[in-house]
Order: C-alpha cells, then structure tokens, then sequence
C-alpha cells in the first residue's frame, strides 16, 4: 500500500464506534486506547494502559460471557503482534459476535516508532484467515464504515487490517484506575458494581 | 495412591467450580489436570477454552467477569511463567482471578526442565499480588479450592491452588 491510500487513525475509530448501540469496546494499550478515547467517552470501552497482548483475549473473554451483544476489540500492530496466539484461541472458540480491528501503523508509535514486523511485510490479516476468522478487507473509508455495520452483524467472529499513517495527533486521554474503569462497565453492562 | 482416590480429588474440583458457577474454564493442558478437563467438557453449563498461552486466560478470564459470568485458569507451574505481566490486569483492575496450577519440578520431579518455574511458582504469583494455597493432599483439594474461589469473586482478587506433585504423583518417563 502506497502512502497515499493510508487512512487516517482518529478518523477510522471514530467511524468504527459512531453508531455504536450496544456496542462493547476494548481497546489495546498505546495509541488505540488515545484514539477511543478521542472517539467519546463511554462506560461501555473498556481502555487497556498495559497487559500488552491481552486486548484480544479480554474481548474473547466479553464476548463469550456476552454473546447476544457484539463486541469490538480495537488494537494495534504491535498489541497484536504479541497477542497473536489468542487468534487461534478465537478460531477455535469462533464467536460470533466478536469483531477485531486492527489500527496498522507498521510501528511501536509508544517507543519511538520502531518497525514492527507489519512494516516488513507481515501479514496480520493472512494470519487471521489462517485462524479463520472471517478477514474484511479495508483500504478505504467506505470500507471503514462497511465494516462498522458488519460489527452488529453477528457472524463473525471477523478481522480487518486498517493501514494508517504513521502519524501520532496529540493523545487523548481517558482514566486509567482500572478498578473504575471495570466497575464503571460492569455497573453500566449490568447494573450491579462492584 | 489408588485410582479411586485420585478421581474423587479431581470430581471434588469440578464439584466446587459447579457450585461456585464457574461458566468458562480457559487451560493450557496438564496431565494432573485432565480428568477435570474431561469433567468440565462434558458439563453443558461450561465451556472450556484451550490457550495458546496461559497469559491469555488471565485476559479471557478478566473478559468474562466483565461480562457478568465466572471463568476459572488450570495450567501448569510452568505456565505460570507465561503470565506475570498479565497478571497486572487482575492486580490494578481488582479482577477476580482463580487459578489452579499442579504443580512440577518438585517431588522427585525427573525432568530438570521443569525444577525451574517449580521453584519459582509460589513466589512469582505471591509477587504478582495474587494470594496462594496449597493442597498436597486428596481430603485438602476441594476445601481448599472452594476457599480460593470464594476469596477470588466475594473479595476481587487474584488467587492460585497449587496442587503439589505429590499429590498428582510423579511423572514417570521410563518403564520402572
């Protein structure tokens, strides 16, 4: 993909939660958690400032306690890439109202911008179809919004790459005491706390 | 130790994670715990989760408990390992956690492999902030586990049952 088809982060979030309805969110730590946040608050995100790795699975643990909600995980390259297992976890589980999306900088933007093993040529969405999830695939803004009405679709589980400048814009952040941010879902989800 | 005993250890398990209701049961295989694994796959209640990983049970589990239902971790001690970074989701989210592991590289453990995390087991999840207890022997395992598990939903917390090697018998590699 050539620059001038990279998508813009802030913009793509924002279009994969705008009619969100009864959408749960977890987003990844880094960038991810910036842009989501940068979306609109909500008690229903659930933002990851650590546990590198473990978007996925926690979104795997939601959507199986939760099945007749749809549930997003919004990540990035390098959460991913260290996370990569929980895909065969998911392609044996097979939720079906579970949707990935992948925000693809080919960088650790967190670090320094690294390379992350995107920006050599590998293929995180090659990976999910291989796991079997079903792979979306989202070179536009079009796409974007495509894939947003396919999260309440409900025959997932499903996967997209979203490639994205390289660009950082000024963070956005939301809290970060986990305990609020569990309880705050919980009691939102569920209306019991703790 | 007879074969009747170590099924009733394993049923008292599954027993306690039944009344405990225990939906989701995430593993990276063991041989100490297989019966159970077997147990939990054919309840309809439970749906068991084969791992990658044992750090990624520590996420599906916290997952779960956001989603309003109980998940309980078997693994290995050498899994163990696998999960201290991850397991700063339960510590600074005061998740609940309730993790089984059986233990290895401890009663006359034959592979050197496994001395390392055996050892080290207690003592990474005692400095990962989640609470320990031990079985060692077949009238402890149900109490204990049923203790474990009340401490980890009633009182948000992590906890961890290691269940000794003595108690799950040595694994033998060669005919003796």
């Amino acid at each position: 993909m050539t620059a001038a088809n990279l998508l813009e982060r802030r913009a793509v979030v924002a279009a994969l939660v705008s009619d969100r309805r009864d959408l749960l969110v977890v987003s990844g730590l880094g960038s991810t958690t910036y842009d989501l946040a940068a979306a609109g608050d909500h008690p229903l995100n659930f933002y990851l400032w650590g546990a590198m790795g473990g978007a996925v699975a926690m979104a795997l643990g939601i959507a199986m306690a939760q099945p007749a909600r749809p549930v997003l995980c919004v990540t990035g390259d390098g959460e991913m890439l260290m996370g990569l297992g929980s895909l065969a976890t998911i392609g044996v589980m097979r939720p079906a109202n579970l949707s990935i999306a992948v925000i693809d900088n080919e960088c650790y933007a967190e670090t320094g911008m690294q390379k992350t093993a995107t920006a050599h040529g590998v293929d995180l969405s090659g990976v999910a179809a291989a796991c079997g999830l079903a792979v979306e695939p989202v070179a536009d803004m079009d796409a974007v919004m495509r894939f947003a009405r396919l999260l309440h679709s409900g025959d997932g589980p499903r996967f997209a790459t979203v490639k994205v400048t390289a660009v950082e814009p000024p963070k956005v952040l939301p809290a970060r005491d986990g305990a609020y941010l569990r309880t705050r879902f919980r009691e939102a989800l569920l209306g019991t706390a703790p | 130790m007879t074969s009747a005993t170590q099924a009733d250890w394993h049923d008292g398990i599954f027993e306690v994670l039944q009344r405990g209701d225990i939906r989701h049961v995430a593993y990276v295989p063991d041989a100490g715990h297989k019966r159970l694994i077997e147990r939990c796959e054919a309840d309809n209640r439970m749906r068991t989760i084969v791992l990658s990983t044992e750090e990624e049970g520590v996420a599906v589990a916290a997952g779960a408990w956001l989603g309003g239902q109980r998940a309980a971790l078997l693994m290995q001690s050498s899994g163990v390992g696998n999960c201290i970074n991850m397991l700063s989701l339960i510590a600074t989210c005061r998740f609940p956690l309730l993790t089984l592991v059986t233990m290895r590289g401890e009663w006359g453990e034959f592979n050197p492999w496994q001395t390392h995390m055996g050892g080290a087991t207690q003592g990474v999840l005692e400095l990962s902030g989640v609470r320990v207890f031990r079985a060692d022997a077949p009238e402890d395992v149900a109490p204990t586990v049923d203790a474990a598990l009340r401490l980890a939903f009633d009182s948000s917390m992590g906890t961890a049952v290691l269940l000794g090697q003595r108690l799950i018998g040595r694994k033998s590699f060669v005919e003796e």
